[in-house]
């Protein structure tokens, strides 16, 4: 399959200032910047200590002292939910961290020497999509333990394919281009142009690749954790959260309410910011509206 | 009566205003040519016609067809009226099919749609309109699909389909520009006949002036959504009574004003080429078998001296441009040895080229694909700076950017900005500023003012001239089209099917060619001249 | 044809061979020994080693390899450590359930995904195309499993139309056991119709902005016509490529969905046999997982030749 890049030929400001009347942009960014506000603030401030249990206040419904009521320990369910975006954020950005930056120049690599090269890395990409990347995933925490740490490597990984085939595709697409031919004419070797060239003509590409991929990333680390994979007690997260609301649905149904819905809306905020940043950025999207 | 009738017909996309008042008929079993530079609006004048516009046009004014009101119409009159009354053809042969349907299947839709034939007799009958358009059931079986097709082949599947119910009348929107000259000329005789026939009246929009001037029965001239003249087109181009009807005109015969350059240079040619034969391997069927292997270069010897402009001509896909890129060094030949400034290229790694590439140069025929648009004007004119010995410094860099854009008559302050903020011949402008700050000794040109309206063009042209006789830059001018070539080159060489078949000096080929390659480039050539002439002498 | 067949089925072969490489290896360098593990912490070293020598386990590592996988092809996979018996028959009755709700799961998100898709691209900007990718961009936000959560509460819970989990086997009947399968596979595809609906609406807009959807027009197909006629097979290429890969993220998403549901599937199998370091159940759930999903590429890699004939005269 060919991928069609259609450069955008604008100014940063006429970019930005286009960004702030498309909708799913500016709902994207506000969503993400307050999912993020909430993680930071985390660290300084919480309603209740996460840690201490009080047994007295256990499975309390949502009140104005606990607006997300309580859990089976007499946790504030919003504390716990602010502490899990730290979590999730730090797993899944970090993952897509590592695609991004092992994936993106094999992808690239792969796309400037074409022939042998290319054809093996491909097929080794072939070999990852092989393997459900969830059941993957829960194998290598299995070996490795459970943990935070060993859930961004699982995620991480297969981070890396997917980042190499975007970035392959869209490199591909920029080398037959007359300018790339120019460069060769004036003597630039193919990691110059890769660099030069290349790069910066994918780079909204791989932006929008990275949101899905962090929002994909929050999903993933929620089913581990949930499985009892991922980070471990007493550190809440959002997955391990829904794991213990499932025996006590018919007692206490909010504590499956609010992870869920923090995980929803952290998702959603990113995949509108990302269909915003590709609706922004890519004028075919735009044509015959 | 007219078949087709347009009185003040204006139109609007959203705030930007296309078209105005814009008056334009044609009579039944008549060519009417709507001639245009590009962004005059004359795409969009068909499209109204067959309201297929964009979601946010707005056309007011008023457009008859055959007595129907076709602003007014609604959208299931259109649909009756569109394939059968009216047929359109499109400029890109290579898109405008679908690429899962047979070409039988395409054909006979349209039939079976309106007729509600079965569809042995909608096969049926397709079946004899490509036969008509030139495509015989022996060797174009309806069961083949577009991409099995070239592109001029293509381009006949379309008009098979615009004409397969007879239309009273045929739009065509530049049917033939993406074609080379003697596919053109077999296109254009095609479109001629079957008007012939059956009375239709064709609406033939071009940028070519002298195409449209060997078509058309009348003329009608648009600028930037306004008609400057319309009439008959013997006379409106003979007496050239609106000024830019005369600078059209004229821009379109633009011969640069070149003293006698380099003559016959004695001593060291500058480039040679020798026995290049350029190889690509077939597809693979199977495990084991590969299809025969395509020669694009076939045993090619040249030579050009110092400052000697030369064009390579030929139909597309006759090696010209593996040739240009073999010369290059950006593709290596199979067998064969070129020779730079006495130096072979050849097999030579990219840091062993980088004195050679200091030398040769090359412009690009796209102005819009030639430039990266992330990069700023001053670091892509910059570019091949990269070769020198000694790298300027930034100072420096700017200073042979700002003298480099003062030759192409740019400003020097056109270097902070974007490629996008130029127009095309701007942009054009800045392609050859980066060929020339390393003062090569050859430019290899790659059909660099075809895709150029015609004004610039010859603005363009003017520039190559002017910068042959300064800097004494030998031309390797790649094209297909015969004018480019007359106007700024001192040899020709015509190519053909990898093989260079003729060559000598250029006024001598194309006046009196001597291989059939040749023959046929000339004949097929639209001559704005011939055309006017014939037109006189028919019109008596 | 054959040329693109064969080296399709070539590459589906050798990616195969290489995974069940990589399985065996990645099983090999698990912490634990299996012996030890089915004796118990109070056998002695000798019972151990001697299980060891019976179970192959001492045997040099080529010569393993290329016994389990010669095992696979003979459908011998073994022993499980922890059930004591064939790991075939313990397959071959979790796919029992495992199958027919990926497969019901994949049919529902199908069935929902394309006619949506169709309707936002032909309404493309009015108010129904807002509405359902509004509702398609909330739907690929939802985690299944909590997705499944809620249904559980409302459907089981509330208003107990069906059961809350478990299943009762085919031998109940086929209405019962469906039944249970059904909030399962709806949990599941539900969130990947909502990703296939998206693609095919934006595959769809991409082909309608061809240029032959305008030569179709000038023919005088109305709008709805062009659609059916040329837009939707064109874009299909992108929307099997999306089920394709739905088809492995589904047989993943049945591991989590059937610990929800407590479906006694191959996922809860391969999920519990790796806690208890069951490796032989691992291997094989594990191979066969990844030769469902080699296959399925191979039929999408095969569909993308009969929509396009492009790929069938090119190698």
């Amino acid at each position: 399959m060919t991928l069609h890049v259609d450069i955008p030929e604008e100014t940063f400001s006429s970019i930005l200032a286009k960004a702030f009347r498309n909708t799913a942009f500016v709902a994207g960014f506000v969503i993400t910047l307050l999912i993020l506000a909430m993680a930071i603030v985390s660290y300084a401030w919480t309603p209740y200590d996460v840690t201490k249990l009080v047994i007295s206040d256990k499975t309390q419904a949502p009140s104005l002292a606990h607006w997300f009521g309580t859990d089976h320990f007499g946790r504030d369910i919003l504390s716990m939910v602010m502490v899990g975006a730290r979590n999730s954020i730090a797993v899944a950005l970090v993952a897509v961290g590592i695609g991004m930056g092992v994936g993106v120049p094999l992808g690239t690599f792969a796309a400037a020497r074409g022939g042998l090269v290319d054809e093996m890395l491909m097929r080794l990409n072939d070999l990852v999509f092989a393997f459900p990347a969830l059941l993957s995933a829960i194998m290598i925490t299995a070996i490795f333990g459970p943990g935070a740490v060993n859930a961004i490597i699982a995620i991480g990984i297969f981070n890396i394919p997917v980042f190499a085939r975007v970035a392959r595709a869209g490199a591909l697409a920029i080398w037959p281009r007359e300018f790339i031919l120019a460069a060769r004419a004036a003597g630039k070797n193919s990691t110059q142009i890769s660099i030069e060239h290349v790069l910066p003509n994918i780079a909204t590409l791989l932006l929008v690749q990275g949101t899905i991929q962090f929002a994909l990333g929050i999903l993933a680390e929620a089913g581990l954790s949930y499985l009892g994979l991922g980070a471990q007690p007493p550190m809440p997260s959002w997955g391990r959260m829904l794991f213990d609301a499932q025996t006590r649905m018919v007692v206490a149904p909010w504590m499956a309410i609010f992870p869920g819905m923090a995980i929803v809306v952290a998702v959603l905020g990113l995949n509108l910011l990302g269909d915003g940043i590709a609706d922004i950025l890519d004028p075919k999207s735009r044509r015959q509206r | 009566m007219s078949l087709l009738d347009i009185q003040n017909l204006s139109l609007a996309i959203g705030d930007t205003q296309i078209l105005r008042d814009v008056e334009l008929s044609v009579a039944p079993g008549e060519v009417m040519g709507l001639v245009g530079e590009s962004g005059s609006g004359k795409s969009m004048t068909a499209l109204t016609v067959m309201r297929l516009l964009p979601y946010a046009a707005r056309a007011t004014g008023r457009v008859a067809f055959d007595g129907i009101d076709i602003l007014a119409a609604t959208e299931d009159q259109m649909c009756a009226l569109r394939g059968d009354d009216i047929g359109m053809v499109f400029q890109e042969p290579m898109t405008a099919l679908n690429p899962v349907k047979t070409i039988g299947e395409q054909v006979a839709e349209g039939i079976r749609w309106h007729t509600k034939a079965s569809r042995a007799e909608a096969e049926d009958r397709a079946r004899k309109m490509l036969d008509r358009v030139g495509l015989p059931e022996a060797k174009f079986p309806m069961s083949r699909y577009p991409h099995e097709l070239s592109g001029g082949q293509r381009q006949r599947v379309v008009i098979a389909i615009a004409c397969a119910l007879k239309p009273k009348l045929l739009i065509a929107d530049e049917p033939t520009t993406a074609l080379d000259v003697v596919l053109q000329a077999q296109i254009l005789d095609l479109l001629r006949d079957l008007v012939a026939e059956s009375r239709m009246g064709l609406l033939l929009i071009s940028h070519d002036l002298a195409v449209v001037t060997e078509m058309a029965d009348r003329i009608t001239i648009l600028r930037r959504g306004e008609v400057m003249e319309a009439g008959d087109t013997a006379r409106t181009l003979s007496e050239q009574f609106h000024p830019y009807t005369r600078q059209l005109a004229q821009a379109s015969m633009h011969v640069p004003a070149r003293a006698r350059p380099h003559g016959v240079e004695t001593g060291h040619p500058l480039l040679r080429v020798e026995g290049v034969t350029r190889d690509y391997p077939g597809r693979r069927m199977s495990l084991f078998r590969r299809a025969p292997g395509i020669r694009a270069v076939d045993d090619v010897s040249l030579s050009m001296a110092p400052g000697q402009s030369v064009a390579l001509v030929g139909r597309s896909g006759c090696g010209k441009s593996t040739l240009a890129r073999m010369i290059l060094a950006l593709d290596r030949p199979t067998s064969g040895t070129i020779r730079f400034r006495g130096e072979t290229i050849t097999g030579k790694s990219e840091a062993e080229l980088k004195p050679a590439r200091r030398d040769m140069q090359v412009v690009f025929q796209d102005p819009y694909g030639s430039f990266d648009p992330r990069q700023k004007v001053e670091k892509l004119v910059a570019e091949p700076l990269h070769v020198l010995e000694r790298k300027p410094t930034r100072a420096g860099r700017r200073e042979m950017v700002a003298h480099a854009l003062h030759e192409v008559g740019l400003d020097q302050r056109d270097m902070d900005k974007y490629p996008h903020e130029f127009s095309g011949g701007q942009r054009q402008r800045l392609s050859i500023a980066r060929a020339i700050i390393t003062r090569p000794k050859l430019v290899v040109a790659d059909e660099p003012v075809s895709a150029l309206d015609v004004s610039i063009r010859a603005q363009i042209l003017d520039l190559f001239a002017e910068l042959n006789q300064k800097l004494g830059i030998a031309y390797l001018f790649i094209t297909h089209d015969l004018t480019v070539a007359r106007a700024i080159t001192d040899e020709v060489l015509v190519m053909h099917d990898g093989k260079i078949v003729e060559r000598g000096k250029t006024s001598e080929v194309l006046d009196h060619p001597q291989s059939e390659a040749a023959k046929a480039l000339v004949t097929a050539a639209p001559d704005l001249h011939r055309a006017i002439a014939r037109r006189m002498q028919e019109q008596g | 044809m054959t040329a693109y067949l064969l080296k399709r089925l070539a590459i589906a072969i050798a990616t195969l061979v290489l995974a069940s490489m990589v399985v065996f290896a990645v099983l090999e360098i698990l912490p634990g020994d299996p012996a030890r593990l089915m004796l118990g912490m109070n056998a002695s070293a000798d019972q151990v080693e001697l299980l060891r020598n019976q179970m192959g386990l001492n045997a040099p590592l080529a010569w393993r390899y290329l016994h389990w996988a010669g095992g696979l092809l003979s459908l011998d996979l073994g022993r499980s450590y922890t059930y004591s018996v064939p790991v075939i028959d313990l397959v071959r009755e979790r796919l029992a359930v495992s199958l027919p709700l990926a497969l019901i799961a994949l049919a529902l998100s199908t069935i929902i995904a394309i006619p949506v898709g169709l309707f936002s691209a032909s309404r493309r900007g009015r108010v129904g195309d807002t509405i359902s990718m509004g509702a398609a961009q909330l739907g690929v936000a939802v985690p299944n499993f909590w997705f499944a959560l809620m249904l559980i509460y409302v459907f089981a819970v509330w208003l107990r139309l069906v059961p809350a989990g478990g299943f009762p086997g085919w031998s109940a009947g086929i209405w019962p056991a469906l039944k249970s399968l059904l909030l399962p596979a709806v949990a599941l595809a539900l969130p990947q119709a909502a990703i296939l609906a998206r693609v095919t609406r934006s595959a769809l807009i991409e082909v309608l902005n061809e240029d032959y959807i305008r030569t179709a027009r000038a023919k005088g197909l109305p709008y709805r016509a062009v659609l059916w006629r040329h837009a939707l097979r064109n874009a299909m290429i992108p929307v099997l490529t999306i089920l394709g890969l739905q088809f492995a993220f589904l047989l993943a998403g049945t591991i989590i969905i059937e610990n929800v549901f407590y479906l006694p599937g191959l996922g809860r199998l391969v999920f519990q046999a790796i806690t208890q370091r069951d490796l032989i159940v691992v291997e094989s759930v594990v191979m066969l997982l990844v030769a469902a999903v080699i296959a399925v590429n191979l039929l999408v890699d095969l569909s993308y030749a009969i929509v396009d004939p492009r790929l069938r005269s090119r190698q």
